[in-house]
């Protein structure tokens, strides 16, 4: 089993056409997008719940239910945002890039949607500083858009008055961090705020926002097309629906492809990628969902299905379906290593168990690297892990905490084993 | 009022209350960095994380989480102690070991809470970060290798003080605090991020390594650098004070000082008159006190005498000179040096009446000719607090930077005869309106059209009084109580030909129009009008004295001494109780006890802690208001009084802040 092309939803990923609004309208983007508006915004959030689509962004958190937080009228006359992030920073993703960059018409008519469901004045796509070609993209589209008639006042003539703005990051990934992305949007210091409130009730400008990924915006108007039925019939209970997946590594055919929730990872890799490279035998350790989340060894994630509860079952996590591979040929500590000074490096420093534990962990990896340690550091490194694990103001602690976490958890026989090796070096 | 479970013990916490001050109310101490209550809630230090039930199974930031409804707080469980020991160890981990070369030791934070909340050793084995050195100013010392990034300086700065100076650069690990362009850090109230610093990062630059808090000798006391009169601790060692830092009294300077009021602390030792002088032949010549008060003798005034107050006398010195005046036969008392002579025959007109901390809730507020952040920085706080509030503020005479949105009306003060539309408006519709009339304001005849603009707009209303007159001399309140004002002011001095001239500290007069007369100056420092005297009898400076203050909102507050003045110098009543017995005449006192009770019997309000009364506020002449308002009465912050203007951090404050010099930092 595994998705038909009639059931893709990104139908232009690979850029095979291109990207402009006639093309994109060819594909059936803005088709009569005002019968999608007239099905009210009750209707449009119901069954956005009905087809279970969960966050695109990692945490997984259901959208129609997000929607539906915010408040139905606005009681002292604040308007409601939509923020959509396109700050793609986790290392092993590029989904949202290759909607942006071949399919932006798909994300700009879902902020539509999405933004008349939730009643909002307006959306904010907040696009990653470095995306400088699919920034241009993104901003010729919402112009084209602007020029059809299908944003602006009277929206696609629907009545709705909705406004696109595409905000460019400065290249910070905590400004993916949804608090800290309305931070850096009203100009300050990309920090996140401390919750509650939640952006819900106090966001954008101080007015009730919705945070969400571009795929789950992007998936929106398909699904109401479609129907809610036709999107859970994919995946498991609790996991519908489909889902780009983003392979990397030392697989035969690194890409980008969208699938069905649930699929196992033997059939991701095998149908897609070519298989690993060397063979199966010669599998590592796989990340299956971006940088934060902790690695899954050969054995055990080999039959597991993709999706949120099912990676959560071996010990780690969906994220964002960054899949990154790694076989033998790996130095599994170094790998983490450098993730360690990825989250060093990008730690906002807001907040002292992250701005002094990212540098702590990385320099203790650093040397876990090279055996140059003691025994000892290792159960002191995860105590340090777990001492900076939900201490902090947002995730990002945890998200540098999670990737040693899973490397001591599976990989502690080589660390001692550097460690014994240095040892004995440093002895003859 | 929600009812919370602290440790097993049940309290009902006010609305709106934080897990923290919840904590407290039931007695727990939490340990904090960031958290200040005067400041927004940063959550940033993780120092205060407890254990909430209902909630997620971690430890929550108790300083940023809302006390609800059936909360169950624990303090004391495991989990947070080892919450508290992970966050401590991180704190320290880049933390330098050099509290025996920082002057925070023995009032660190840091080092009280790792005392207390901390795990005892460390097991961190990599090299500790430094950071390079960042310039701030003349008066905050810098070390930031030791700062913990709580950011309270840099939401101070934002917060309290309006000014952008403070903030971070980069992020992670190498987050900086600096000021932008680590340009000197200009106002006023710059220096309370000393206190606020939780670490030594941010020190005293001129007390740097003067001493150890153990060793000083603690005195309460009160601020003479305004009218103010902010609550103030004198710290000193032996016969110096070395620093003087602010206390808590939220109805006056809640818990900031002024600069000046700080750091004027190093005039108290310098330019001082420790022995008596007298002219001879032109010159002053040093002399004893015996020579001195034959001196004042000889010129045997009968009755042709009169005082001049200073800005920064207590009221004793006041009622003392009084009584003293008063047996010669003369009542010839004033204080405003520089020549103000607006009525004072109802004082509620000349009164800071909504009181400092009732002005922060005013909603339209017109200030008459005043520099408000530099005559009163603390009260400017306070209105920067009721404009952040929404108070419309209009401003009659030149701009100046006001922290806060303000319209000017332009320097004319005509316009109080007319009101133009939108502060019209303002003050028809405001609940709480309110006028603050300063020197510049008074100086101009202001005092009348704006006691008439107080009537028109109603000002005083039921529980709200929002007329307010702005002083700038710390003996003005007390010295008006007592007396020291003549109808046409110091006019009225000069037109009387003295033979004798009782100058008390006072140092802003334009001696020449007493040339036929003989000044004796009773004060303490080499200043202007020690320069003009003929007979000079060494005094105490407010730190040497015990004396009562009386600020501009007439609240009554005592000082006491901290150490001795220096040399022959004398406290200022001994020194006018004996000349009494040099002129022959008795002024009915014999101790500091005996004089305080004749004060308080003539003076009731001078014997009462705290705010006085002066009764309902005077009607409105019909006189119009005119002229215009070219400038204000302090043209440099930082050099209002001798005190500050022999202080040599205040004087390199003015040349660097104020003028624009450069001082070469020499090379380490």
């Amino acid at each position: 089993m595994s998705l038909a092309d009639k059931d893709r939803i990104f139908t232009n990923l690979y850029g095979y056409q291109p990207w402009n609004l006639k093309a994109a309208q060819a594909r059936g983007d803005w088709d009569n997008t005002k019968a999608l508006l007239a099905l009210g915004q009750d209707k449009i959030i119901e069954e956005i719940k009905a087809s279970g689509l969960r966050g695109r962004g990692g945490a997984g958190f259901p959208t129609g239910m997000k929607w539906s937080f915010m408040p139905k009228e606005s009681k002292d006359g604040r308007p409601s945002f939509l923020v959509i992030n396109a700050d793609e920073s986790e290392p092993g993703s590029c989904k949202d890039r290759e909607i942006i960059r071949h399919d932006p018409h798909k994300l700009i008519e879902g902020a539509l949607v999405a933004g008349f469901a939730m009643r909002a004045r307006a959306a904010y796509i907040y696009i990653r500083g470095e995306y400088i070609r699919e920034a241009e993209t993104l901003m010729a589209a919402v112009q084209e858009a602007y020029d059809a008639g299908l944003l602006g006042k009277n929206a696609a003539k629907s009545g709705y008055d909705f406004d696109v703005f595409v905000h460019r990051g400065a290249g910070a990934y905590i400004c993916g961090e949804e608090t800290a992305m309305i931070e850096s949007i009203e100009g300050k210091k990309g920090q996140p705020r401390l919750k509650p409130p939640f952006p819900a009730g106090a966001g954008l400008y101080g007015c009730p926002t919705t945070v969400n990924n571009v795929e789950s915006i992007a998936v929106a108007p398909t699904i109401l097309r479609r129907g809610a039925a036709w999107f859970s019939n994919f995946g498991r209970d609790n996991n519908k629906g489909t889902k780009l997946f983003q392979i990397s590594g030392h697989v035969n055919k690194p890409c980008v492809v969208e699938e069905a929730m649930s699929i196992p990872f033997s059939e991701l890799i095998e149908k897609h990628c070519g298989g690993i490279r060397g063979g199966r035998d010669n599998l590592l350790a796989v990340i299956p969902g971006g940088s934060s989340v902790p690695l899954v060894p050969a054995a055990e994630i080999w039959d597991a299905p993709m999706d949120f509860d099912g990676l959560r079952a071996v010990g780690s996590g969906l994220g964002t379906a960054a899949v990154i591979v790694m076989d033998k040929s790996t130095d599994i500590v170094r790998a983490i290593s450098r993730l360690s000074y990825f989250y060093k490096h990008e730690s906002c420093g807001q907040c002292t168990p992250c701005r002094e534990g990212t540098g702590w962990m990385w320099r203790v990896m650093e040397r876990l690297r090279t055996g140059d340690a003691d025994l000892a550091e290792i159960d002191m490194l995860w105590d340090v892990t777990k001492q900076v694990e939900g201490h902090t103001i947002c995730a990002l602690g945890d998200a540098a905490a999670w990737p040693i976490q899973g490397l001591i958890r599976h990989f502690r026989p080589e660390l001692e084993k550097r460690i014994a090796e240095n040892v004995r070096e440093a002895a003859e | 009022m929600p009812k919370v479970t602290v440790d097993g013990v049940e309290l009902e916490v006010p609305q709106g209350a934080t897990v923290l001050q919840a904590c407290e109310l039931a007695g727990k101490e939490i340990p904090r960095f960031c958290y200040h209550e005067r400041l927004s809630i940063a959550g940033n230090c993780r120092m205060c994380l407890v254990e909430v039930a209902p909630g997620p199974p971690k430890p929550q930031a108790s300083c940023a989480l809302p006390a609800s409804e059936g909360q169950v707080i624990k303090t004391d469980s495991p989990m947070v102690k080892k919450a508290r020991e992970g966050v401590m160890e991180f704190l320290l981990i880049n933390h330098p070991l050099d509290c025996p070369i920082c002057d925070q030791g023995g009032e660190c934070d840091l080092q009280d809470q790792s005392v207390a909340y901390g795990r005892g050793t460390s097991r961190f084995h990599e090299h500790k970060r430094a950071v390079t050195e960042k310039y701030m100013g003349p008066l905050i010392k810098t070390t930031m290798t030791r700062c913990i990034q709580c950011t309270r300086c840099v939401r101070f700065s934002e917060e309290i003080a309006g000014v952008d100076e403070i903030g971070a650069l980069y992020r992670g690990e190498n987050m900086q605090i600096t000021t932008y362009l680590e340009k000197a850090a200009k106002h006023e109230l710059s220096a309370n991020v000393i206190d606020l610093c939780p670490v030594g990062a941010l020190t005293s630059g001129p007390y740097a390594f003067e001493a150890r808090p153990w060793e000083l000798k603690k005195t309460l006391s009160i601020d003479v650098s305004d009218a103010i009169g902010a609550n103030i601790r004198l710290d000193s060692r032996g016969r110096e004070v070395l620093r003087i830092l602010p206390r808590v009294n939220d109805d006056v300077n809640e818990e900031w000082l002024s600069d000046k009021g700080r750091f004027q602390v190093d005039g108290l030792t310098k330019r001082r008159l420790d022995r008596p002088y007298v002219r001879r032949d032109g010159k002053l010549v040093p002399a004893s006190w015996d020579e001195a008060f034959a001196a004042v003798a000889s010129v045997n005034p009968g009755k042709s005498v009169a005082v001049i107050a200073g800005d920064m006398v207590d009221c004793e010195t006041m009622f003392a000179a009084r009584a003293l005046a008063g047996a010669l036969g003369s009542s010839l008392l004033e204080g405003r040096q520089t020549g103000l002579a607006y009525d004072c025959s109802n004082l509620a007109a000349v009164n800071f009446n909504s009181t400092l901390s009732g002005i922060e809730t005013a909603d339209a507020i017109l200030i008459v000719g005043s520099h408000v952040r530099w005559e009163a920085p603390l009260l400017n706080a306070r209105l920067r607090k009721a404009a952040k509030n929404g108070a419309k503020v209009f401003v009659v005479g030149p701009e100046w930077d006001a922290t806060y949105p303000v319209s000017n009306l332009g320097n004319d003060l005509a316009v109080l005869n007319k009101l133009p539309k939108d502060a019209d408006e303002a003050f028809k519709a405001a609940q709480r309106p309110a006028l603050i009339i300063g020197g510049a304001g008074l100086g101009k005849g202001g005092l009348e059209p704006s006691l008439a603009l107080a009537e028109k707009y109603n000002l005083v209303r039921d529980g709200w009084n929002g007329f307010n007159a702005l002083h700038m001399a710390a003996s003005r309140m007390g010295g008006l109580m007592l007396g020291y004002a003549q109808p046409g002011g110091i006019a009225d001095l000069v037109a009387a030909k003295p033979k004798l001239v009782l100058s008390l500290g006072a140092d802003e007069v334009d001696y020449t129009r007493f040339a036929g007369s003989t000044v004796v100056y009773i004060g303490h420092h080499g200043d202007k009008g020690a320069h003009a005297a003929d007979v000079i009898l060494p005094g105490a400076a407010f730190s040497e004295k015990p004396g009562t203050y009386v600020n501009t909102e007439g609240r009554v507050q005592l000082a006491d001494k901290a150490v001795f003045a220096p040399g022959d110098a004398r406290e200022d009543w001994t020194i006018l109780r004996a000349l009494a017995d040099a002129l022959g005449v008795s002024v009915g006192f014999d101790s500091f006890d005996q004089l305080r009770a004749a004060m308080a019997k003539a003076v009731p309000a001078l014997g009462r802690e705290g705010l006085a009364d002066y009764g309902a506020l005077p009607k409105g002449g019909k006189a119009k208001a005119e002229g215009v308002i070219e400038g204000y009465p302090v043209k440099d912050f930082y050099l209002t009084n001798p005190i500050a203007r022999a202080s040599e951090t205040m004087q390199r404050c003015s040349a660097e802040l104020l003028h624009g010099e450069t001082f070469a930092e020499a090379a380490e």
